[in-house]
């Protein structure tokens, strides 16, 4: 796709109030739920303070329709947008594309983001993007349900369909329908990759693809934890649920129409907003374990924000970045919209942990989550595409978990080759 | 094509006047369709990645091997073909049924006729979209409608399963070309001379007769050239199942096959590698296409 005809697709943008003669910057920030109306306000405030203007791209809500049109953007040396918002899996993806970013933040600076996503943002020892607001699975349930039928909430993924099933059988008596068990990310994208790795992980089952880069994803764990699962389609788990992404889900579930769901922080403050039908219904928590000996699991994800290589101005690209990314300006988000800050400090501030209980009382679950399997650089998109056709198949009936995953095993060694990846 | 042997100063003078106003389209046609194309034929024998183009090298028929070994293309391919067959038929016969109707004469048939174009208008993503919320599991319309009418006692995720999905996308396709069939269909249908059904009637054949006697062979010709277009644009078929089922590889065109790998996982030698296939199985599809038409347009004809 030539570059102009690009620029043209993506000049479906929002102005910000102008100044004569100042200079404008294109930022593209994410479209699930709120986000897009937070980061205008953002941006708005920064163009009001620099005198400056900035532009909204649209962007696709799938992730991995993100990364298509960045890449095809970028390979063609696009000039179209300065300031990139970019998954916790790119960095070695589009890396390359990126401005070193360490000349503008001095190692005080660098020390309060967690290091761990600062070391997941340097690639070769260039820091090509910084966190903006991070992400770990979280189970949301509904605790008036819960209570009705006299059920803690889940400590385990069998107590999860157990504590499901009473509920529904109860509910469907009493006329509700509508209403299923558990909904999740189950469409062929990069979001159930991000399930998949929860549930295999919780049941001991490793992450796919072990540090060293070995290639791990079909072993006896990995193969119940897919199984179970499997097993609730259609009776927990609806159907559709192969087609949900993270708003198709966050849809089911604040209309009152699950009992659970797995979603992102962010769904927190909307189920929770004004218009909510489940205002104050909602309680959330840690993802459930696999079977007694297994653990809490939930997939490390978040957004980084990165300056283009081919910006016309770099430097005021990194002010808006900064900006951004500052304590101040996190807050804000973590406020209105529950965005998880990535400055450390932030989750000891007293008015972050009012509106966001789940911040204090989850902060192991964000420290410790799983990264999805980055060792494998560029090639982390196939990596990812054969896991979750694999789990998308198994779930959707056609083949067992045992033979699914044992194909894309397969495929996986020889994509690796010999684990050097 | 007939040619006279001998061409005189005038035919040849035609011939090159000919060439030169087709010149600009010719240009233009290498630049747009032509450049592009031996572009990607050529990336198709390299290791091309998107990250840092200029560090294709050659590897000969490398990318084409790995893709016809991947058992993902050729899930793609026969979800294609599948797909061109079943919905072109589909759209052909119901075309050919709207046509009949809207050849006769009725009031507000103008109105109707321009009514019938709307599908065909909407573009393909809107489209797509529109009937991915019809089709949604717990709010779409078609699963309340159907458990209203007692068809279904649960909901159907209708985009989500692999097998339900590929014919929900076959609906939205036929929907969507029908009008298109029945448009041209229609074109050819008022070009039959009206006396040959006069006869016809005089001779005492009822309706069904001289459809299939008169009507059916006098539109063949129109109606295979009408179910080509259809057929090459349903074996290159994209955004239908791109908006629909988002891309698993049990729904994936063989399109959408070369899209991921070009784009998602940057393998830009191998998605040309499986674009210039894709290129390939159109030409030959097209080519038996033909020459099986042909022998049947004979048959006809005798």
């Amino acid at each position: 796709m030539s570059k102009v005809l690009m620029g043209r697709m993506l000049a479906v943008m929002a102005l910000v109030p102008t100044v004569a003669g100042a200079a404008r910057l294109n930022l593209a920030c994410g479209s699930v739920g709120q986000e897009q109306e937070l980061c205008r306000q953002g941006a708005e405030a920064w163009a009001r303070q620099t005198g400056n203007e900035v532009s909204l791209v649209s962007v696709p809500t799938d992730a991995g329709q993100q990364l298509t049109m960045f890449q095809q953007l970028l390979a063609a040396g696009g000039r179209d947008i300065d300031v990139f918002r970019i998954d916790v899996v790119w960095p070695g993806i589009v890396g390359p594309f990126f401005i070193d970013l360490r000349p503008y933040f001095p190692e005080s600076d660098r020390a309060a983001f967690f290091p761990a996503l600062m070391r997941n943002n340097t690639v070769d020892g260039r820091l090509v993007a910084i966190p903006w607001f991070m992400d770990a699975g979280l189970l949301y349930y509904r605790k008036d349900l819960l209570e009705k039928y006299h059920q803690r909430p889940p400590e385990t993924w069998q107590a999860l369909a157990g504590t499901a099933k009473v509920v529904l059988e109860g509910e469907r008596r009493a006329g509700q329908a509508r209403l299923t068990g558990f909904v999740f990310q189950g469409k062929a994208y990069e979001g159930l990759t991000c399930n998949a790795l929860e549930w295999v992980d919780s049941f001991g089952g490793g992450t796919f693809v072990d540090a060293q880069g070995q290639v791990t994803l079909d072993n006896p764990r990995a193969v119940e934890a897919v199984s179970f699962i499997a097993s609730l389609m259609g009776n927990v788990v609806p159907r559709g649920v192969l087609s949900y992404e993270e708003e198709g889900a966050r849809g089911v579930f604040q209309s009152g129409n699950a009992v659970f769901m797995r979603n992102w922080p962010y769904a927190w403050a909307l189920a929770n907003s004004a218009e909510s039908p489940v205002r104050g219904k909602v309680g959330v928590m840690a993802l459930p374990r696999g079977g007694p000996d297994g653990r809490s699991v939930g997939t490390l994800g978040g957004w980084q924000l990165g300056v283009s290589r081919f910006s016309a101005q770099p430097e005021l690209a990194v002010q808006l970045v900064k900006y951004l990314t500052s304590a101040e300006e996190q807050k804000r988000r973590a406020l209105v919209a529950s965005f998880n800050p990535t400055r450390v400090a932030l989750y000891r501030d007293p008015d972050i942990l009012r509106a966001n209980p789940f911040m204090g009382s989850l902060e192991e679950t964000f420290a410790s989550a799983v990264a999805r399997p980055t060792v494998t650089g560029a090639k982390y998109n196939q990596v990812s595409a054969d896991i979750r056709n694999a789990v998308h198949a198994t779930l959707s009936g056609r083949g067992a978990a045992q033979e699914s995953l044992q194909k894309a095993h397969q495929k996986l060694v020889r994509l690796s080759r010999g684990g050097r990846w | 094509m007939a040619r006279p042997r001998e061409t005189s100063l005038l035919a040849r003078q035609r011939a090159r006047a000919a060439w030169v106003f087709m010149l600009p389209t010719l240009v233009g046609m290498a630049l747009v369709a032509g450049w592009p194309l031996a572009r990607t034929v050529g990336f198709a024998f390299t290791d091309a990645r998107l990250t840092d183009l200029s560090a294709a090298r050659f590897v000969g028929l490398g990318s084409f091997v790995s893709v016809l070994e991947d058992p993902d293309w050729w899930t793609a391919v026969g979800t294609t073909v599948r797909f061109a067959f079943v919905s072109v038929l589909l759209e052909s016969v119901l075309g050919m049924g709207i046509a009949l109707v809207l050849h006769r004469r009725f009031a507000g048939r103008g109105l109707v006729r321009a009514a019938v174009l709307v599908p065909w208008a909407v573009p393909t993503v809107v489209s797509a979209k529109m009937w991915a919320w019809m089709f949604h599991d717990v709010y779409g319309v078609i699963n309340a409608v159907l458990m209203w009418l007692g068809l279904l006692a649960e909901p159907l995720a209708w985009t989500a399963e692999p097998s339900l999905a590929f014919w929900a996308v076959v609906m939205v396709d036929v929907w969507k070309a029908t009008p298109f069939m029945a448009l041209l269909l229609l074109a050819a249908l008022q070009l039959l001379p009206e006396d040959v059904y006069e006869a016809a009637r005089l001779d005492g054949a009822g309706p069904v007769r001289s459809f299939f006697r008169i009507t059916l062979p006098l539109v063949k010709g129109p109606l295979m050239v009408a179910a080509l277009f259809r057929l090459l644009d349903a074996l290159r078929v994209f955004d239908v199942f791109y908006v629909l089922t988002g891309g698993g590889s049990e729904t994936q065109p063989m399109a959408g096959y070369a899209r991921q790998w070009m784009f998602e996982f940057q393998e830009l030698g191998v998605g040309s590698a499986a674009a210039t296939l894709l290129v390939l199985l159109i030409a030959l599809l097209t080519a038996v296409y033909l020459v099986l038409g042909r022998v049947r347009l004979d048959v006809g004809e005798s």
